[in-house]
Parts: C-alpha cells; structure tokens; sequence
C-alpha cells in the first residue's frame, strides 16, 4: 500500500488545476467547467480515501509516525527550505473529511447556481474556478509538511475567500438588469473586511514562523517537535517569556484570524454575503477549521510553552476558545438573517474546538472540527436551499408586497416550510441535531462531549474554580444557548404557519440540491461513532499517537462521563424545545418574545455586543483620521506644497533660461553672426562687377604698389 | 650704340599705353590690340636684354617667337569669343558684357 501515498501531491494538484483549466480554457462553457471541476474533486476524493485506507492499513508506524516526501525548493544562502508532503493519522483523519465535503458543495453548488436555467449567474464558470482554487488550497493545506507550504495555501485561502465573499460585487454591469447595488456594496465591504481582518491574523503567522525559523533553522513539522528542539526554544528568552511561548502565540493568532475567534470574529457574519455554497464550504467546513488544524498541527509548540507558569501560552487558547463559544452562541439568539444564525454558531463552535485544543485535547478538537464540518455544511446548504426555495416563492407570489423589499434570508418572513421543502427540511433538522448535541444518535453529540468530558475531567484533578471548570461551564452554558437558538430558528422556519406570501409558494429545491443534503445527513448522524467511546474510541487509537513523537501530548482518551453526559444532554433537548415552544407561534411584525423578556440585553445582543461599533470607534475612525492626515500632509499641507513649489520655481528658472536663450543665444549670437556676415558680404560683392577691366585694374595697381613697395623698402 | 635703358623706356611706354588701351577701351576689340601692345611690349624687352646682356645665348630671341605665337594665338581666340559674344548679344562693348557678376 505504500505507493499509494506517493499520489498524495495529486489531491491538492488536481482541484488547482481545474481551477487553471477552467479559467484558461473553458470558462465560457459554464456545463464543461464545472463538470471539470467536478471530475477533478471526485478523483481528488477518491486518492484521499485511498490514503485513508493505507494510512489504516499501515498500522502506527504510518499513523503516528507519518508518511513523508520532502523536497528542496528555495535555496537561502547556507540553508534551503524545504517543502513537501506528509501524512499521518492527523491528516488522514481531515483527508476523509475534507474532499469529500467540498464534493458535496460542488454539486449542490451546480443547482445552486442554476445551471442550465434562463437566470442562471452570469459568472458561473467563474464561480467553479475559485471554489476549485479553494478545495486545492485546502488540500495542499492539510497535505503539507512544513509551515511555509501551510502558510502558503493558507493565503491562497485567505484569497478565495475574498474573491468569494465578494462573488456577487463584481457583477457584470453591462450584461445584467437588475443589480442590486445594495447588495453590490455589502458584498464587497464584506470582502474587504473580512481580507483585512484575517491580515491581522495572517502578519502575526508569518511574524511567528520568522522568530521560529531564525532560532531552529527549519519549518518542517516533524524536526521542529523534536524534544531537543522544542527544549532550546524554551531555553531562550524573548520578551519576558520563552520564545516557544512567543511563537505559539504568534501562531495562535494567526488561528484566530483564520477561525474568526475573539477578538477578530467580526468578518465571519459579514462573509454571509457571499453566495451560500460559498458559506458552507469556506466559512462552516474548511477554511475556517484550517486555524484550528494549525493549533492542532502545532500543538506540541503549545504545550512546550505551557511548561512554566508564567508561560501559558495554551491557557489563552482555552481562554479565547471558550470566550469565543460562549459569546457566539448569544449574539447567534438574536439574529434574524438565517445564514447569520448560523455564522454566529460556527464561530461558537470554532471556540469549543480551540477550548478543546487548550485543554490538551488534541483528539477531542480534531473530532468536533470533523464532525462540525459534515453538519455545518449540510446546514448552510440546507440554508441556501430554503432561501433558494423563499426566492422562488417570492416571485410565484402574487404581489402584494412591494417587491425589491423582501428579504429572503429573514427567518422572520419564513414558517411552514416544512410541508413545502420536506426533502431540505428533514437533512436539515438532522443538521441541527448534530449541532445541539442531540443525544446518542448524532455526530455532534459525541464530539461536543468529548470535549466537555475533557474539562470536567481536568477540572475533578486541578478541583477549585480553575481554568477548565470555567471552560465547562462556559461550554455547557453554550450548548443551551445553542439548542436555544437553533430551536427558535427552526422552528420560526419550518414550524408554525407561513408567515409571508413567499414562504406559502416556496417551493421544493432541485435534486442537485436535496441529494448532497441527504448524504451530508447521515455523515451528520453516523460521524459521531467513528469516536464514541463505547465503540472504542477509534479516532484516538488512530491519530492520538501523531504528536507523541514529541513527547510531551498525552493522547489517552478521557473515560467517559456519565454526569457531562447527561447535563449536556438534558442542556440540548432542555434549550431545543424551549426555542422551539416560543417561537413556533411567533407572528410577523410582532415584537419577538426574547425582546420583549430580555429587553436591553436583547439590542446589545442584536448589535453583536456592539464589537463592530467599538472597532469602527477604536480603530477604523483612528485609522481613517490618519489617513486623512496623511493625505493633508501628503496633498494639501507639506509634500504636494512643496512639489509645486519646486515646480514653480523650476518654471520659473526655466522661463529664465528660455529668454537667455533666446535673447542673447538665438538672437544674439547666431543670427548676430549669420547677420554680421550677411551684411559684410552683402558690401564685399559689390566689388564683383563682373567688368574684366575693373579686375584688371586692380590688378594693375596692386602689382604698382607691390612694385613700388618692393623698390622702397 | 644706344644704352640698354632706352629701349626699356620704349618698351615700359609701349605696356603702359598697351595697358591703358586695356583698361580705358570701351571696344572689346581695342582691348584685344592692347594686349597685342603689352605682348609685344614684353617681346622689346626680351630682345634687347638679349643683345645687351647674353648675346650668345639664344634664349630671348626664341622666348620672344613663342610670346608672338601665344600671341596670335590669343587673338584668334579673343577675337572668336568676341564675334560670339556680339552674334549673341549685338554688342562689343566690355561695359555691357557683365553676367558675370553677383
């Protein structure tokens, strides 16, 4: 089985490829380019898995230890860095999620783009291309040996993302009729927002990957959690803390620009205004987990640096981790666009995982992370298909609203749905069971679990009111708000009666659509047993020995724990039924029960706790200040000035020289000369008479005076 | 025998008044027979500084018989270019014959 992982390259080469063919040649047949895009992620798919299984089938030598090709790129001087490839059971583990995810959007996204229809996107083959340079950066992302690769497909991401996000803000002015320049403008504010937010993260990275290749010499995973390694970075210090903890947190930033963590979440909602397939795929399955892969991918950096007290670089990722969930899950009761919802709740999510990271829990991060990934999807593209399926309704309705009004992402405006889309309603309560942590038969179940079970577990040996019990308690209050919110959610969407003329004519999504959704389901459901703990923990035993080369990760699973269990359990159906019970007979245009209870709380809620707002006051208006200063002192006050005023007196010495020369050059000594001359032959030719005896006479004379002078002097 | 310097005289009389005719004649053909006057003019002087000072030597006299053939020479072509000049312009006069001016 070994040469199967030589084809590892190939996962992330086939989906870039497509994007270059696609974009190359074949854009203008929107069928061909997304059948080829299609095709590449399929084989793409099939190569992961086969991965899969010889990871499995080489048992921990492969698992633990890792298949590795490395190969020399950039020679810098006295070193060269080298990039390459590496599997283990880590990646392997994301290698079954990823492609296959990314499979399932694509041909959702064929249905979603209305394929084939008369309004159908004009840029549909566009649309192919970036999800495939997307899909192919992923891959290279989870495939990759060393930091710089990873940073690399890292920023092909963070690119994507923005030409995604902004998909709909570069529409084709002269081919489409009815543009929303509304729409137009939020997109690409959201494009910008979340480019720049991620930067922040991003420069922090690279800053951390510098400080770490300066002291070690290499990015290669594997030499740098070597215990000899990790101990000489501990043995150094930098800024009052040893630079492994440095680095981790400069990494961990990185992570948290990636994963919308606290405090630069703010990009995330906003990224909803990208078509939807491009939600699901970039900001619920894939990108923003790569953040979480790189805490887990570096974690024995982590850990190096939490070996002090006065070093505790992974208490802060539990910190933020927890932070993160706690406050995205409230903001997420709140909101009413139904894609916004559900940001709020993978941002909320992306903190159990990083919770889970910062407690040690390495298996029970990379679970969520995995399972998160197949219901999150199916969510957000059962999401899409909903408002497919409101646009829809809204255009068969008769018009009784205003058109250009309606807001087909207002969950508010929905109700009833559940008897008009059965076919998106069923994957999507699947969807929404995993996400609550239904008991038992969801995935989500299982591995939000496991990571509460973590924290209870370090808490029952730390006792007090130490970290990990606040991190369980900001998870299992969480794990309410969640079920709460999703319960108001669904039910304002599918329950009840209809509350608008377009949910009453909605209508069922097509096949493309519904058939990824439905498998989706039952990863949604069934994910959860490849972990659970009474079928043997299998993730553990099959990537918890990744980073024990190092030494330091423990990768023991936490027994099971029948109290977390249970209170979590009863937290979900408890929060579920709650939401539902008050929403399911909530009428449009009345004042929403949550507003009415939680009055003052509900607006700071509503307005994100009003983090953008303290943003716009605390960086943008400062930032914009100085730019306008710097464009005073650029245009108006020093620089300009003082260009014209070099201009000016450049003119002015030029005007000086000009009449010089044309004065005293041109007039006088050129043509002074051509007119001195002019004039003095003008007088000689007179003496050209053109009479012989004149000449003669001359003559005559001059040779008398000769005469004459010769004889007497 | 007469003295060297008298037929210097007469020879230096003969070119002044060959070369007055020259400048002064208005008539292309006196200044044709001024020229003749100073050629010949030469030719006496020729002559005589033979007989006076190297009688034994022949070279003044042959000096003197190639200035006469130059000589008719000279008015055969002077002469020429004068009856052109007056075919073409019906004239003799030196005055008139000036294109050869600025």
């Amino acid at each position: 089985m070994e040469f199967i992982f030589y084809l590892v390259p190939l996962i992330p080469i086939l989906p870039l490829l497509a994007f270059a063919a696609v974009v190359l040649f074949t854009h203008r047949n929107n069928r061909l380019s997304s059948n080829i895009v299609i095709g590449a992620t399929v084989l793409s798919t099939l190569i992961s898995w086969l991965v899969v299984l010889a990871t499995i089938s080489g048992g921990e030598s492969v698992q633990a230890g890792g298949w590795n090709l490395s190969i020399p790129w950039l020679p810098t001087g006295s070193t060269t860095l080298n990039i390459g490839f590496m599997v283990d059971g880590f990646t392997a583990a994301m290698l079954f999620m990823v492609p296959f995810v990314c499979l399932m959007i694509f041909i959702y996204s064929q249905g979603y783009m209305k394929l084939g229809q008369p309004n159908q996107d004009p840029r549909y083959a566009r649309f192919f291309a970036y999800m495939a340079l997307f899909a192919g950066g992923m891959l290279l992302l989870v495939v990759a040996n060393n930091l710089l690769l990873l940073f690399i497909a890292w920023e092909l991401m963070g690119l994507c993302s923005y030409l995604l996000i902004g998909f709909w803000s570069f529409r084709d002015r002269d081919h489409e009729e009815h543009i929303d320049h509304a729409q137009v403008g939020r997109a690409r504010a959201a494009a910008l927002k979340a480019f720049i937010t991620t930067r922040i993260g991003d420069v922090l990275l690279f800053a951390g990957m510098a400080l770490l290749y300066s002291y070690t010499g290499t990015l290669i995973f594997r030499d740098i959690f070597r215990p000899e390694t990790l101990e000489s970075l501990q043995s150094i210090r930098l800024l009052g803390m040893p630079a492994v903890t440095l680095i981790a947190l400069l990494i961990f930033g990185g992570a948290v620009g990636k994963s919308a963590q606290f405090p630069l979440h703010v990009w995330l909602p906003d990224a909803m205004e990208g078509p939807t397939p491009v939600s699901a795929l970039i900001h619920a399955a894939t990108m923003v987990a790569a953040g979480v892969y790189l805490v887990a991918r570096t974690l024995p950096l982590f850990i190096a640096g939490f070996a002090g007290v006065d070093a505790p670089a992974l208490y802060w990722v539990a910190i933020i981790g927890a932070i993160t969930a706690f406050f995205g899950a409230t903001i997420g009761l709140a909101q009413d666009d139904i894609k916004r919802v559900l940001a709020y709740s993978t941002i909320s999510q992306l903190g159990y995982m990083m919770m889970a990271l910062g407690l040690g829990g390495l298996v029970a991060g990379i679970f969520h992370l995995l399972t998160h990934a197949f219901f999150k999807a199916l969510l957000f593209l059962g999401s899409g298909s909903v408002i497919h399926g409101m646009e829809h309704g809204h255009h068969a309705a008769p018009s009784e609203q205003e058109k250009g009004h309606f807001n087909p992402n207002d969950i508010k405006t929905m109700g009833g749905l559940r008897h008009k889309m059965p076919r998106t309603f069923l994957p999507y309560m699947a969807g929404t069971a995993a996400l609550i942590g239904f008991p038992i038969i969801t995935a989500g179940f299982w591995s939000k679990d496991e990571i509460l079970a973590e924290a209870f577990h370090l808490w029952q040996e730390t006792g007090g009111l130490s970290l990990p019990f606040w991190v369980w308690l900001a998870g299992t209050l969480g794990a309410f708000i969640t079920a709460l919110y999703m319960g108001r959610q669904t039910a304002l969407v599918f329950w009840g009666q209809p509350r608008h003329a377009a949910a009453e004519h909605a209508h069922e999504s097509p096949p493309s659509m519904t058939v990824p959704l439905a498998i989706l389901a039952v990863f949604a459901i069934i994910g959860g047993y490849f972990n659970a703990p009474f079928l043997g923990s299998l993730l553990h035993h099959f990537m918890g020995e990744v980073h024990e080369a190092s030494e330091v990760v423990s990768s023991a699973a936490v027994p099971f724990q029948p109290v977390v269990a249970l209170v979590s359990s009863l937290m979900a159906i408890l929060g579920f039924a709650l939401g539902w019970a008050i929403y399911r007979n909530y009428r449009l245009g009345e004042v929403e029960p949550f507003q009415r209870w939680l009055g003052p709380v509900f607006t700071l809620l509503r307005n994100k706790y009003y983090v953008d707002e303290l943003y716009h006051l605390i960086i943008i208006r400062p930032v914009v200040w100085l730019a306008n200063q710097a464009f005073n002192f650029d245009s108006r006050w020093v620089v300009d000035p003082l260009v014209n005023l070099m201009g000016a007196v450049g003119r002015l010495a030029s005007s000086f020289s000009l009449s010089f020369d044309q004065v005293a050059v041109d007039a006088g000594m050129v043509e002074g000369t051509a007119k001195a001359f002019n004039a003095f032959g003008g007088w000689l030719r007179q003496t050209q008479t053109g009479r012989a005896q004149n000449y003669l006479l001359v003559v005559a004379v001059t040779v008398l005076l000769l005469v004459g002078l010769y004889l007497y002097l | 025998m007469i003295p060297l310097y008298w037929w210097l005289i007469v020879a230096a009389a003969l070119f002044c008044i060959g070369l007055y005719g020259v400048l002064s004649r208005r008539n292309a053909i006196g200044v044709l027979m001024g020229i003749e006057l100073m050629l010949n003019a030469v030719n006496v002087n020729l002559v005589a500084f033979w007989r006076y000072i190297t009688p034994q030597a022949m070279t003044g006299q042959v000096f003197a018989i190639f200035v006469i053939t130059v000589a008719a020479a000279e008015a055969a072509v002077g002469l020429a270019i004068i009856i052109a000049a007056y075919r073409r312009r019906d004239t003799v006069v030196v005055d008139d014959m000036d294109i050869m001016r600025w």
